[in-house]
């Protein structure tokens, strides 16, 4: 009898549909008046032995049941999830919510590369102002006055101060080289990164541009270290293992010896490449600091000295990625800024730039 | 400054390549920017002898020529009107370049003939717009001999970047010193014999100029001359070098110019009224200049001047009333020295650039005055007749020697590379220095009257460096004298540095701009200091320097709506000034927003810029250059350039910190921008610096056990009533408990009466002691209640 009251009740289990009819089956089997309880109420009036074994043979029906029932209602959530999932179906190729993240100037990012590696070389960052006097731009560092080697730096100049002082936009970010003389002691170690003026306007000279100046005065650097700090530079800044770079005599007042710095290149085809191609393309102007430099300084030329050099921060940039026009640095072309520029996480770092 | 290889020649006794020359040119300092050799250039066209010269079958205008090439017989089709049996031209063989065309020479079938090369026009050579027939070479020419080399093209002309320390090698025996000082040759010598004399000149010179300005003037008398043409070996020299001949008198000044850079002046003695006088011009005083220009002069200038009038400005330029025509007879050589200083700024004032300042204000050799003379009254008296008369000397050679000690050691110590010192000697013996060794192995250099530009120990060392060779100083690399504790940027450049990636990373793309704007922008965005405007701009709108970066970001929104691109963020960090002092110019983080903030899209709601999105960014600046965001006081007075009614300013007790806001309407008129614009400047050094504790812990964190709380109000208030009032008074209800508090809603309309407005507050309630009771809750609720009603008035909307 009872199995066939178990058969009965797994039938009813197995045809219910949804959770609401698995319910009524556990409430007609299991429920305070089911079918499987009233037989187990059933059993206080038989005797012990007999109750014994019925109550073990409902009792596994019962827990038969149950089991069923909890399987039953677990395929019937998944089946049901699997309708809600179905009907939730919505359009993946629907585009995101835009979101857009600006993009990082090439300028900025061109000083954050190279402050990066001057940086592993211990060089700090030294900064100054654009707006400068004549002591500091030239007399400082040793332009003789009306010397031919001013005119080249084609000045702004603003009205002079009230102490008479003649005012001008710096030519160059070596001023800042006098403001640190000036202020800090020897070992000195910096770069200067920064906005530089000349009145010239076509296609490769804008009125303001960029110049990156590094500083080194100590008692024991020479020529060598400046060419060691200048190949490392110019070869990790350009990611090119085999960079040549050839060092020609220049001229420049606050430096001496002079030099010019070129790096190796490839014009062939019209097409400007970076490499060991055999050709040539000026990148930068060093020297060693001049003594009249460091004595207008208070730094003594007979203990101290050291190198200095200067770049256009713009010029490495074009070179680097390859862009054709400096007067587009500072359109704020949208278009222009989108491609060239970079994203803000691509922080230039020595560990995974 | 240009020369040719065959001037140096007349210098440098070397067998040297032209490509070894050029090298060496660079290595030395003295840098090559171009070579142009037209025997490399010309080397596929030679002389060829027409044969026969015979009428085409198929065309009355072509010829068909045999050709004698001096290396067999070719055929060619020839269109020229002048090619006739006979006459030697100058053949291009199939494959050659052609200069005037532009193209490679192809083997061709003209009408049916075959064609193997051209016969060329002048024009086709590049050497000229001649066109109407093909060169014809003289009968001698020898067949199969290379044209340049015929033609005298020969010569490969050298173009040096020369750097204004460099006065000596504005003459080419200069550079052939450098030269044969570093093993490329020997410099020939140069001999000068005086001129006997043969009469007394009949003008004098006085110098009245101020000490210095005209230290020697040596002249010369010659008489009975004829100045015509120079002879061709002059011509050509000049011509190689860009210079136009135009009489022997002016060619030999400026061979002089170029061969020594010596420049020499000469005037038609005929129209020197009483004689010389050296002295500073008058204001007002005129000059018809030889360049064809009329000058009025300031005052100040050296003038060259006879009795009655200026002739010419000294080392810069000379006169027309005075100069040399061709029935000039009588001259009067000019040898003398000017003051560097006084020409440049002379020349600069009235924007003269001549051969002879370029010389003279780098400096002239002071002992080559008196040579300069003899040498050109040879030179004059070969090539026009004449005779001179005894040398007129006014001034003295000035003092020049100077003596530079030089260590043995010193050339190791600056320049990183061993020379030996008698290497040393050698170079700066072969520049022409004078060295004495001392026992101390100390070099005593008296550096040659040639090189002004000597003057110190380092001087010396780059010399020796420069001709042994800057290549062979060895590389080496950069010693860390001691580990490096500090990054390389200082905190304020790394602030500066994060707020910058924090605005791009907020949808702000960065712009460069100008630090200068037009006069009247920069007056309508605060610019007050006149010491900000620039003398000499580049263009009147760049002649302010900026106060303010948001008129440059404007403009570029403009720029950027007109090529189709309305909708936009832009940010610039950079300096505005307020003054020309060193602490008038700041650091400001400035953007701007234009357009559509929010685009169309199918989940979201679109809307324009507003305000807020300029808060936004401002207090996402202040919040990553540190300052603290929240207790900023926001009140609603930014500058004349925002809408007075949608902007404000950010505050930290008295400091401005930052200001944002739409921009006003009339800022935008003028930029011709339809608004809505939000801009926002933030300004960095105004941000306090973090305090430098020791070390690099933070505070501890304080992690409550507890459960925040949140719970909503909503209050009632008059709308003029700002929200930061109303979100203090709750946060300052129970500072111990409240810990943050977020408007949630707006609302007007009905159920608030009219002049009232309903904000909702959400307040996050941080228990640290215990978990809250309800009775607490209450308590605190009713604090904030409290709180609220009596700092704003506000009651609890029901």
């Amino acid at each position: 009898m009872l199995d066939s009251l178990k058969s009965e009740l797994l039938a009813a289990v197995a045809a219910a549909g949804d959770l609401s009819a698995l319910d009524e089956v556990r409430v007609t089997a299991l429920g305070k008046k089911g079918r499987v309880t009233g037989l187990m109420k059933e059993l206080g009036g038989l005797g012990a032995e007999e109750r014994r074994a019925r109550g073990g043979a409902l009792n596994l029906l019962k827990d038969e049941i149950a089991a069923a029932i909890e399987t039953r209602r677990g395929d019937l959530q998944a089946l049901a999830q699997a309708a809600r999932l179905e009907a939730e179906r919505i359009d993946v190729s629907l585009p995101a919510r835009p979101e857009a993240p600006g993009r990082i100037h090439p300028i900025s990012q061109t000083v954050d590369e190279l402050t990066a590696i001057f940086a592993e070389m211990g060089f700090t960052v030294a900064e100054g102002p654009d707006i400068e006097d004549d002591f500091h731009n030239f007399t400082a560092l040793n332009f003789p006055p009306e010397h031919p080697a001013r005119e080249m730096h084609d000045t702004f100049y603003l009205p002079d101060a009230a102490d008479g002082r003649r005012m001008l936009l710096r030519t160059h970010t070596s001023p800042v080289q006098i403001r640190t003389m000036l202020t800090a002691k020897p070992p000195i170690r910096v770069i200067i990164p920064g906005r530089t003026y000349r009145s010239d306007y076509d296609m490769t000279h804008t009125p303001m541009f960029h110049q990156v100046e590094g500083l080194v005065v100590d008692e024991s650097t020479h020529m060598g270290h400046l060419k060691g700090c200048l190949v490392e530079f110019c070869r990790a800044f350009f990611e090119i293992d085999d960079l040549p770079l050839r060092f020609r005599p220049s001229f420049f007042p606050f430096t001496e010896p002079s030099a010019e710095v070129d790096i190796g290149c490839s014009r062939k085809g019209g097409e400007l490449k970076i490499g060991a191609y055999g050709d040539w393309l000026e990148i930068l102007g060093c020297g060693m600091v001049h003594p009249n430099v460091l004595e207008n300084c208070g730094i003594d030329s007979t203990r101290y000295q050291g190198f200095a050099f200067g770049m256009g921060i713009e010029r490495i940039a074009m070179l680097k990625y390859g862009i054709p026009d400096l007067r587009t640095f500072f359109e704020a072309d949208l278009r222009w800024l989108k491609h060239y520029g970079f994203v803000p996480l691509d922080i230039p770092n020595r560990a995974w730039s | 400054m240009k020369l040719t290889l065959s001037w140096l020649k007349d210098h440098l006794d070397t067998e040297a390549s032209l490509d070894k020359i050029c090298e060496a040119l660079t290595a030395l300092g003295l840098e090559v920017e171009g070579v142009e050799d037209r025997a490399r250039d010309l080397a596929a066209f030679t002389v060829a002898h027409v044969v026969e010269a015979a009428p085409h079958p198929n065309a009355d205008k072509l010829r068909v020529c045999r050709i004698d090439t001096g290396s067999g017989i070719v055929q060619v089709v020839c269109g020229a009107p002048n090619a006739r049996t006979g006459m030697k031209g100058v053949f291009a063989p199939v494959g050659t370049f052609v200069p005037g065309t532009k193209l490679d020479l192809k083997k061709g079938v003209i009408r049916g003939v075959e064609s193997n090369g051209m016969l060329v026009s002048e024009r086709e050579l590049g050497l000229s717009d001649q066109h109407d027939g093909i060169i014809e070479l003289d009968g001698d020419a020898p067949v199969g001999a290379p044209f340049a080399k015929i033609a005298g093209l020969d010569d490969p002309v050298i173009d040096i970047a020369l750097t204004p320390d460099r006065a000596d090698c504005a003459g080419i025996r200069g550079i052939a010193r450098d030269l044969a000082a570093a093993g490329l040759g020997t410099l020939k010598p140069l001999a000068v014999a005086a001129v006997p004399g043969e009469f007394a000149s009949p003008l004098g010179i006085g110098i009245a100029a101020p000490e210095g300005a005209c230290p020697l003037f040596v002249g010369r008398y010659i008489r009975g001359l004829r100045n015509g043409p120079s002879p061709r070996w002059l011509q050509d020299k000049l011509t190689a070098v860009g210079l136009r001949p135009i009489s022997a008198l002016v060619d030999i000044t400026n061979f002089f110019t170029v061969d020594r850079a010596r420049p020499l002046h000469v005037f038609d003695a005929d129209q020197v009224r009483g004689g010389i006088r050296v002295r500073l011009a008058e204001a007002g005083e005129t000059l018809s200049a030889l360049n064809g220009k009329d000058y009025t002069l300031v005052g100040s200038e050296t003038a060259v001047c006879d009795h009655q009038r200026v002739l010419g400005l000294g080392g810069i330029i000379g006169g027309v009333a005075s100069g040399c025509t061709e029935d000039t007879s009588n001259v009067f050589l000019e040898v003398a020295l000017f003051d560097p200083v006084r020409t440049a700024r002379t020349g600069r004032r009235h924007g003269i650039d001549s051969d002879a300042r370029y010389r003279f204000e780098r400096g002239l050799d002071p002992e080559a005055v008196f040579a300069g003379a003899e040498q050109a009254t040879a030179l004059i008296l070969e090539l026009c007749g004449g005779t001179a008369s005894e040398l007129v000397v006014a001034g003295a050679v000035p003092e020049w020697q100077r003596t530079i000690r030089l260590r043995p050691d010193r050339v190791h110590q600056l320049g990183g590379v061993d020379v030996a010192p008698d290497e040393q000697r050698r170079i700066l013996t072969a520049l022409g220095c004078s060295v004495a060794l001392g026992d101390d192995g100390v070099a005593t250099v008296t550096p040659p009257p040639w090189r002004g530009d000597i003057e110190g120990e380092a001087d010396l060392v780059e010399e020796v460096l420069r001709v042994n060779g800057f290549d062979r100083i060895p590389v080496v690399p950069m010693v860390r004298t001691a580990t490096v504790t500090r990054s390389a940027r200082d905190p304020g450049q790394r602030r500066t540095a994060l707020v910058r990636r924090t605005l791009a990373a907020r949808g702000l793309d960065e712009a460069v701009t100008w630090s200068f704007m037009a006069a009247a922008t920069a007056a309508r965005f605060g610019l007050v200091d006149p010491g900000l405007h620039l003398a000499n701009p580049i263009s009147a709108d760049l002649d302010a320097m900026r106060p303010s970066i948001l008129a440059n970001l404007i403009a570029a929104v403009g720029r950027n709506a007109d090529r189709g691109f309305p909708d936009l963020g832009l940010f610039e960090l950079g300096p505005v000034y307020r003054s020309p002092a060193p602490d008038g110019q700041l650091m400001v983080a400035c953007g701007v927003r234009a357009g559509v903030a929010v685009p169309r899209q199918w989940a979201t709601a679109s809307r324009g810029v507003d305000a807020f999105d300029a808060k936004a960014d401002a207090q996402a600046a202040l919040e990553v250059a540190g300052a603290p965001v929240v207790s900023l006081q926001v009140t609603a007075d930014a500058p004349d350039w925002y809408h007075p009614g949608r902007s404000g300013s950010l505050r930290l007790g008295p400091s401005v910190l930052a200001q944002f806001g739409e921009l006003h309407p009339a800022v935008l008129d003028a930029a011709g921008i339809k608004g809505p614009v939000v801009g926002f400047e933030v300004y960095l050094d105004a941000v306090p610096q973090p305090k430098r504790r020791a070390g690099t812990a933070r505070p501890l964190v304080k992690l409550s056990p507890f459960q925040p709380i949140q719970r909503d109000f909503a209050f009632v208030l008059d709308q003029g009533v700002a929200a930061e009032r109303l979100v203090r008074a709750a946060k300052g209800a129970d500072k111990a408990l409240v810990a943050d508090v977020q408007v949630f809603d707006l609302y007007q309309g009905p159920g608030v009466e009219p002049g009232k407005k309903s904000l909702a507050l959400a307040v996050t309630l941080q228990p640290t002691e215990r978990t809250l009771t309800d009775q607490d809750l209450e308590a605190v609720g009713a604090r904030i209640v409290a709180a609220v009603a009596k700092a704003t008035g506000g009651v609890l909307r029901t």
